[in-house]
Formats: C-alpha cells, sequence, structure tokens
C-alpha cells in the first residue's frame, strides 16, 4: 500500500511538472512581444523595455523558464499588470465566491444524482427510470451560462427572490455573501448532475446482477441493505471518479457563470484578464486551477485504495 | 424461417442499425434537419442576416418575423440559421483536428512501450485543466479569430480521444494478427495504420460525437463570454450575449439561439449513446 502511495505520489510531481510547462508555454507562444501587446498601441519604447524587465522577459527562453519555476515553487505567480497587486493576492481575494460556488454546485449535483441515478438503475425500464434518463440527457445539454439567464429572468426579475447579480457589495455579511450563490449553484448543479446520475446508473446496473448481490438476497437480506451495502460500495469506485471529473468540470462552468451572476471570483477575474490581456493572472489561474484538479485527482486516488484494497498503482 | 436465413445475410451497416434504435434515430433525423438549415441558409432566411432595420428594432415573434427582430432590427430567425453554419463547422473542425492529434497520440503511447509513459503523463497534464480555462487562455494567447478557437478547442478536447485510442491500441497491440504482420515484416506504419488503427475507429467514432456535443457548448461559451469569435459573426454563443442586455425587453433574442443548443446538443448525444451501445461489446448487456 505504501509502495502504491508513493508510485502515485512520484507520477502527481510529473504531472505537475509537465502542468507548469504547458502553461509557460501557452503563455510564451503569443505571437509578438507581450510586454508591447499588454501595453497597447500607444506605449512608448521606454515603457516597453521597463515592463519587459519586470515581467522577467529579458533572458532567453531557458532562462526566463527558471526564473518562472523559482518563482513558481515559491507560489509567487508575479506582478498583475492591471490590478496592480501580486497575482497570488488578486486570486486569494477571489477564491471564496469560486471556491463555495464549485462546492455547492457539487452537492446539489451530488445530492439529486445519487438518488435517482440508483433509484433508475434499481427500477430498471420503468416510467420513473425512462424520465429520469430523459431529462438526465437533457440537462446535460444545456449550456449552463442560457440556464443561469433564464434563472435570473425568472427568479430575480420576476419572482424578485434573489438579486440579479453581484457579491452583496463590500460590508455583506457571510450570509448575504452565500445568499447571491443560491442562483448560480442552482444553475450549474443541475446541468452537472446529468453526468453524475448518468454514471451512477451505468455502474450500479453493472454491479445489480452480481453474484454477490443474488447471494445477499438468497441470504434473505433486505432489499435496503442488498443495494445500498453491498451494490452501491462496490459501485463506488466509478461514481467517485466522476463526482471528482464533475468538480472539474464545474470550475469551468463557474468561469462562465461567475460572468453570469457577476461574482467577483476567479472565472470572472480570468474572463477579465484575458479582454485585458494580463497575461501574469491568466498564467496564475491556469497553474492553480489545474494544479489543484491534480492534487484532486490524487486524493480521490488514495480514497480508492482506502475504499478497496485490491487498487494498486 | 427468417431465423434460419439471418446468418446468411451479409451484416446490416451501421447506419441501418443505428436507425433501428429508436433515440438515435430521432437524433440523426434532428441533426439533418438542423445541418440542411445551415446549409440551406441563404436559400430559407426570409432576410439577409445583416439586413439592419431601426422601425423594426426588438419586435416579438410574428408571422413577418418568426423569432422576432434584435436591438438592430436584424431578423432572429435569418440569423440564427447563419449562426448554425459557424457553430456546427467550427464543432465539427474541432472534431477533425482532435482526432489527428489524439489519434497520432493515442497511437504512439498505445504502440511503443518506451513512449507510453512520456505521452501518458502529457495527456495527463493536459487533461487537469478545465476545457473552457484552456481554450480561453489558448485563444488569448493565439488571438481571437475562428481559425484559433478551433485549434484551441481541438488541443482541449485532442487527450480525450488519445486515452480511448490508446486503451484500444494496447489491447490491439498484442493480438495475433499484428504479431503475424510483424512476424511476416510488414512496416511499423504500414501495421500502425492498417491494422491498428482501422480497429480503433469504432471507440473514435463514439468520442468524436460526444467531442462534437462538448465543442458546441464551449464554443456558445466563449463566443458568449466575448473572448472566442468576432461578435459580429453571428454564432448561437454571440446572440445569447447580445440577448442578455435585453432579456427584459425581449426575451426571445435570447431563447431561440439557447434552443437550439440545446437541441443540437441533444441529438449528438442521442446518436453517440446509440453508437457507443451499438459499437462498445462491453455494454452490449446493458442494452
Amino acid at each position: 500500500m505504501l509502495r502504491s502511495v508513493l508510485n502515485r505520489l512520484l507520477g502527481m510531481v510529473v504531472v505537475m511538472a509537465l502542468v507548469a510547462t504547458i502553461v509557460f508555454v501557452i503563455v510564451r507562444v503569443t505571437p509578438g512581444d507581450p510586454a508591447a501587446i499588454m501595453l497597447g498601441p500607444d506605449a512608448t519604447a521606454a515603457d516597453i523595455a521597463t515592463l519587459r524587465t519586470k515581467l522577467g522577459l529579458d533572458g532567453s527562453i531557458p532562462q526566463q523558464f527558471l526564473h518562472y519555476l523559482a518563482g513558481v515553487m515559491q507560489g509567487d505567480f508575479g506582478q498583475s499588470i492591471f490590478l496592480n497587486e501580486p497575482v497570488t493576492t488578486a486570486l486569494l481575494q477571489r477564491a471564496e465566491p469560486t471556491f463555495f460556488l464549485t462546492v455547492f454546485s457539487l452537492m446539489i449535483a451530488t445530492v439529486i444524482a445519487l438518488p435517482v441515478g440508483i433509484l433508475s438503475a434499481y427500477r430498471r425500464g420503468s416510467l420513473f427510470d425512462q424520465a429520469a434518463t430523459t431529462i438526465a440527457m437533457f440537462a446535460a445539454s444545456v449550456p449552463s451560462f442560457w440556464l443561469g439567464l433564464l434563472f435570473i429572468q425568472f427568479f430575480a426579475v420576476r419572482l424578485g427572490w434573489f438579486d440579479t447579480s453581484g457579491y452583496g457589495g463590500p460590508g455583506a455579511s457571510f450570509g448575504e455573501r452565500i445568499a447571491h450563490l443560491v442562483l448560480p449553484a442552482l444553475a450549474l448543479g443541475l446541468v452537472s448532475s446529468a453526468l453524475i446520475t448518468r454514471f451512477t446508473r451505468a455502474s450500479m446496473l453493472d454491479v445489480l446482477n452480481d453474484d454477490y448481490v443474488r447471494t445477499a438476497r438468497s441470504k434473505g437480506m433486505s432489499e435496503w441493505r442488498v443495494v445500498l451495502k453491498h451494490a452501491l460500495k462496490n459501485a463506488l469506485i466509478p461514481i467517485l471518479t466522476v463526482i471528482g471529473l464533475t468538480a472539474a468540470l464545474l470550475i469551468s462552468g463557474a468561469v462562465v457563470t461567475e460572468t453570469v451572476f457577476g461574482l467577483p471570483g476567479v472565472g470572472s477575474l480570468v474572463v477579465s484578464a484575458v479582454l485585458r490581456r494580463d497575461y501574469p493572472v491568466i498564467q496564475g489561474a491556469l497553474l492553480v486551477i489545474a494544479g489543484l484538479y491534480v492534487l484532486v485527482n490524487f486524493v480521490i486516488d488514495m480514497l480508492y485504495i482506502l475504499i478497496d484494497p485490491r487498487v494498486r498503482y | 424461417m427468417a431465423a434460419i436465413a439471418t446468418p446468411l445475410q451479409q451484416e446490416p451497416n451501421l447506419l441501418s442499425r443505428l436507425l433501428g434504435r429508436p433515440t438515435a434515430a430521432v437524433g440523426l433525423a434532428l441533426l439533418v434537419v438542423i445541418a440542411l438549415a445551415a446549409i440551406l441558409a441563404p436559400i430559407i432566411a426570409p432576410y439577409a442576416p445583416t439586413k439592419l432595420s431601426i422601425a423594426s428594432r426588438l419586435h416579438p415573434p410574428s408571422l413577418e418575423h418568426l423569432f422576432g427582430t434584435d436591438d438592430l432590427g436584424r431578423d432572429v430567425f435569418t440569423r440564427m440559421l447563419y449562426a448554425a453554419r459557424t457553430s456546427l463547422s467550427v464543432g465539427f473542425a474541432v472534431v477533425v483536428f482532435s482526432s489527428v492529434i489524439g489519434i497520432v497520440l493515442g497511437l504512439t503511447a498505445g504502440f511503443f512501450r518506451k513512449l507510453d509513459t512520456p505521452v501518458s503523463r502529457l495527456v495527463d497534464a493536459m487533461m487537469a485543466f478545465p476545457d473552457i480555462l484552456l481554450a480561453i487562455a489558448l485563444v488569448a494567447a493565439l488571438g481571437a479569430t475562428a481559425v484559433n478557437v478551433v485549434v484551441a478547442l481541438g488541443i482541449v478536447y485532442a487527450p480525450r480521444l488519445a486515452r480511448v485510442v490508446r486503451a484500444s491500441t494496447l489491447v490491439i497491440r498484442e493480438l495475433p494478427y499484428v504479431e503475424a504482420a510483424r512476424a511476416l515484416g510488414v512496416p511499423t506504419p504500414v501495421i500502425l495504420v492498417r491494422h491498428v488503427l482501422r480497429n480503433v475507429t469504432s471507440p473514435i467514432l463514439v468520442q468524436g460525437t460526444f467531442i462534437f456535443a462538448n465543442a458546441i457548448l464551449a464554443e456558445a461559451g466563449l463566443s458568449f463570454l466575448g473572448v472566442g469569435i468576432s461578435p459580429d459573426i453571428p454564432t448561437w454563443g454571440t446572440m445569447i450575449a447580445v440577448g442578455r442586455q435585453y432579456m427584459d425587453q425581449a426575451g426571445w433574442i435570447m431563447m431561440f439561439p439557447g434552443a437550439a443548443i440545446v437541441i443540437t446538443v441533444l441529438a449528438l448525444q442521442l446518436v453517440g449513446d446509440g453508437l457507443r451501445d451499438l459499437l462498445d461489446p462491453r455494454l452490449v448487456k446493458d442494452i
């Protein structure tokens, strides 16, 4: 077991290093001089030279890469051009709405998807199953930003239950801020529940016909226990994988959804950074989010080892 | 008697088998209608997509303007038809581009043992970026044009295909006919294309359909955010972005393009599901 953990840990470090390299390449493939692009057509040659030095664009590419890697390892992602603050600070300030939006959406998605998926598999072919499968298929086809707009129109504008956008202003209490996440989390959660429902159904179907389920039944065990204890436990690994994958998809969804709902999160930070060509911010956000994804995956793999002692890496 | 005759009949082709499944047939029919609407847009469209008319600005749906008009008095139905052209071509181009990269990476990793670890790690690292976020960053780096959106989304979705191709290649590599071909001295590139690639087309087809669906959603997201295709070109995403500003008075501007995305993506998923059920032997018991 220790060997599996170490193997996986090593793999994670390699992938993290590759992630950092890919981010470096993406930001440097920009045609032309990034400093000149960032400053726009009105910049003087002296301004551009100053910014080049500030961004560390003076050295050769390998030098720049080493400089960048050294910074990344210390959690230093450079300085935002437009916000005039370190990228790390900008990201941390914007982390709260994104974090809670992702967590709430995932909770909503899982709370809907697990029972529906299990019941769908258990009552396979029933009216419930057919309805659930159809609705899930529909939900997976809806762009979350569009659903968000419809929610704003209906729940905020027409019914007036929520604010149409924002995060409650500077002095808002935690409760007020969280209230602003209800609609976006619902929009994202509903759309993502589709994928988890389908996976839960499929992996439950896989195990419900297995021998040990039949044995448990023939022992006279209650259906409730057969399904939830024997079947679900074995179906859990693929379900966990897809929940982890959904968490990553949610971050993607959050980028767009935050913009729709005017939430000051990491997603809207990235979008405005792209529109303003604030490369250090784009670079930092990519690194942090991809790094978190790799970390989440690592944790899920560790959970596998705990849940299923047969799993080896 | 029919039962006895069956084995002698040629196996029906994929298309007719797909049409035999009600949900997949519905999906396929929807796709054909949408594709025809896109191709025939200049003939079907009642107006020119750029025809401005300030007098008929923000008109609700009527017989004259089936889906109403937008903020500049342009016909929403007409623009949706033209948007379908952009959105569908971008989606399809993404499928082709990501397939090419994905196949090369997947075959390399699956067939050459020494290259498996490095290529697979690279694929893992690429999968670590959420799709829209990576696409946004790539478009920001390359420049916001339709071609660059295709390149960016192609790079984003290629790893998924690479994984599928690698997994199948690992199995096929060990099959006797590949060994036989090798023993006969068939050159490796020929083995790769003729013996391996030809037998991984099914998973590529299935995955490609789902990538098509995802690419349409992603392109709409990028265009909506204003970091994708130029707002002047009608795509379903840019139309929703415009409609958003007039949501209170003129909901139809964003409703219809959104519905078009839902129907198109749904159709692709129905077809993808049908293909997977037909082509993936692991799931046969699940039908």
